[in-house]
Parts: C-alpha cells; structure tokens; sequence
C-alpha cells in the first residue's frame, strides 16, 4: 500500500480497534523485549491485515531505529502509516500498557520480597542472559550496519570508544554521521 | 566503584529519562545505563544489570520495564507512571516530525548516508557497552558460560522466550555455586 492510499483512507474507529487489539497480543508475548518480536509483528502487520508491504515494513524499522528512543518506537510509526496521528498513540499505548502494568505487578512483589535469598539467585542468575542479550544485539546491529571496510572501521572504532573511555557516546555518533555523509 | 548519590527526586529521574529517551540512540539500554550508573551514580553497575535481567524475562520492552521498576522503586506508582512517560514522550515527538520527513525526504542519498554512518557506529557502542559491563561486573567462570550460550541463542535467532526459560535455571545455578565459592573463600 502506497502513502497516497494509506492518506486518502477513512480512517475508522474499526482500523484503530484493531491496531489496538493485534499490538496489545504483541505486547503481552514481547518476552526479550520488542525487537524479539519483529517477526510477529511482519505477520501481522503484512500477513493479516495488509496494511503495507514487508519492504516498507522494513524501511520503518530502520527508521525506527536510526531514530533516538526505544526501538519498540516501530510500531509508532506503523501506526502513523496506518491512521496518522491517532494510529501513532493507539499503537504505542497498545504496545506498551498491558506488559508495562504485568511488569508493575511484578515489581511490586519483587520489593515485598526484597532481601529473600532464593530471589537474589534468581535476580543474579537472569544477569549473564541480560548480558548475552546485548552482546548478541550488538552483533546483530553490526552486522546489519556493516557494508565496507569504512562500516567495519566505524563499528571498531566505536567499540573502542565506548569501551575504554568514559566520554560521552554521542561523540562517535556524531562521528558516524559526519563519516556517512560525506564518504557512504 | 565511586559512591552511589543520593537517591533522586521525581523531578529528577523525569529529567533523567527525558534525557536518556531524547538520546538513545541505538537502543535505550546503553543511555540509560550511562546515564543512571555514570553520570548520576544513582544506582550500581550490579543492581542496573539485575533490573535489566528481570526486565528482559518480562514481556515488554526492555528500557520500559527498567523505568517502571526503578520509577517504582524510588516514588512508587508516580514514579512508576513518570518515568516511562518521560522515556517515551521525546522521541514520540520526533517521530512524529521524522514520519512527517521520511515521506517527503526518506529516498534522498544524503538522508541514507547520514543513517548508514549513524547505524554503525550505534551497533559499536552497543557492543562496548556490553564490554564495559562485562569488565566492570567480571563475573565467574559458569555465569560467562550462560552468558555466552544465550549470546549464541540470539545469534541463532531462537525464541527470546525459549532462551530465557532455557537458561534461567542455569544462571540461578551459576549464581548459587558462585556465591558458595565465594562464602567459602572468606
């Protein structure tokens, strides 16, 4: 589906609702967090309702993720494609709201619980598959990012950068910027 | 490890999210890290990555359940409530502006080159921050084993869910003999 078509539609309660309802579903099995559930987030968006093709899905997520904020921000921007500015806020709460008070609950029992020792373990143990999980993100955004010696120079060099010093990231980013648009 | 400070006000840990939202570039994880533990030392390096660990084997995203939880540790159901709102309200705004922009701008090569460079050097500063983490936790011999299986897990692309639950009981485990090993060197 092209802009023109996504604009000139009526937008109905019917289309939000069921922004509302699929993200929400999405929202609630995001475990690993939103990027883990991109692949059902395709199918519905694509497969199911055919609100646009999996190249502009893509594109999107791409968008999403140049852009600063949480990645999850995606399916702002879905929304946006879909219903404009109402579809925005539908699916960013959908997506947010159910996980977020699950995980309020959750929190609150964890802080009742504070202090117990088989919870220490648990909270202890889950810390080496945080760890694995940003490494294994990184990897995956490297990957992505890199199409040339320059890309790969830039992925090290940042690397470098965030890891031995205590300078601001923003510096190599600004850098990265720089870099791509005057030699990408 | 420099002293913690003392613990913030609601109106600061909205700034701070505000802040760590405007700036996350290539993932919230590595901003809020840097801001909540380096630059405002409100928490330490081993209680953020505990928060993060329980916020990644919940559903949702991970950066929201970090401020939810920590809103909630410091001012309750507002700070449960302020934090993620503060997070979230920033970039919200750019991407309204930047949907607005793609559309017309989203093909022009400049445009493309400009988030080509940006991409990398995202991912660079993702992986170094894991580094720093790594280095400044320096975890034991059977927690680098997890942690390297559920780095090998999401290379893999398995389910999130499945490795989670996989190796849960496995870092608990890696915990538990880590902490006797420890009690029974002192």
């Amino acid at each position: 589906m092209d802009r023109a078509a996504a604009g000139s539609r009526e937008v109905t309660g019917g289309v939000l609702w069921q922004i509302a309802v699929g993200f929400a579903a999405v929202s609630l099995i995001s475990v690993g967090g939103g990027i883990a559930v991109i692949p059902e987030m395709s199918r519905l968006v694509v497969d199911v309702h055919g609100w646009m093709d999996q190249a502009r899905f893509t594109q999107l997520f791409a968008l999403a993720q140049a852009a600063p904020g949480p990645n999850i921000l995606v399916v702002g921007l879905i929304g946006w494609h879909v219903a404009g500015l109402a579809g925005m806020l539908v699916a960013t709460a959908a997506m947010t709201l159910p996980s977020g008070l699950l995980a309020y609950g959750v929190f609150r029992l964890r802080r009742r619980l504070a202090g117990n020792m088989g919870l220490r373990l648990v909270e202890k143990g889950l810390v080496p598959i945080a760890l694995g999980l940003i490494m294994a993100a990184g990897a995956i955004l490297a990957q992505k990012a890199t199409g040339g010696w320059l890309t790969a120079a830039l992925v090290a060099g940042s690397t470098l950068f965030v890891w031995r010093t205590e300078r601001s990231p923003l510096w190599v980013i600004g850098l990265g910027a720089g870099i791509g648009a005057l030699f990408l | 490890m420099p002293d913690l400070a003392p613990p913030p006000t609601l109106g600061q840990l909205c700034l701070a999210y505000l802040k760590i939202g405007l700036l996350g570039f290539g993932g919230v994880n590595v901003w809020a890290r840097r801001v909540l533990v380096e630059e405002r030392r409100w928490i330490t390096e081993q209680d953020y990555a505990e928060v993060l660990g329980l916020g990644q084997a919940l559903p949702g995203p991970n950066a929201l359940n970090v401020a939810i939880q920590l809103g909630e540790r410091w001012h309750g159901a507002r700070g449960a409530l302020a934090a993620p709102a503060a997070l979230f309200a920033g970039p919200l705004a750019v991407l309204a502006g930047l949907a607005v922009a793609h559309d017309r701008y989203g093909e022009l090569p400049l445009v493309q080159s400009v988030l080509a460079g940006t991409a990398a050097a995202a991912a660079g500063m993702v992986i170094g921050t894991g580094l720093k983490m790594v280095q400044n936790l320096r975890p034991s011999l059977p927690m680098v084993a997890v942690g390297l299986c559920a780095l090998a897990g999401a290379l893999l692309r398995l389910p999130l869910p499945a490795i989670v639950l996989g190796l849960g009981p496995l870092g608990i485990a890696a915990a538990w003999w880590t902490a006797r090993r420890r009690a029974a060197a002192k």
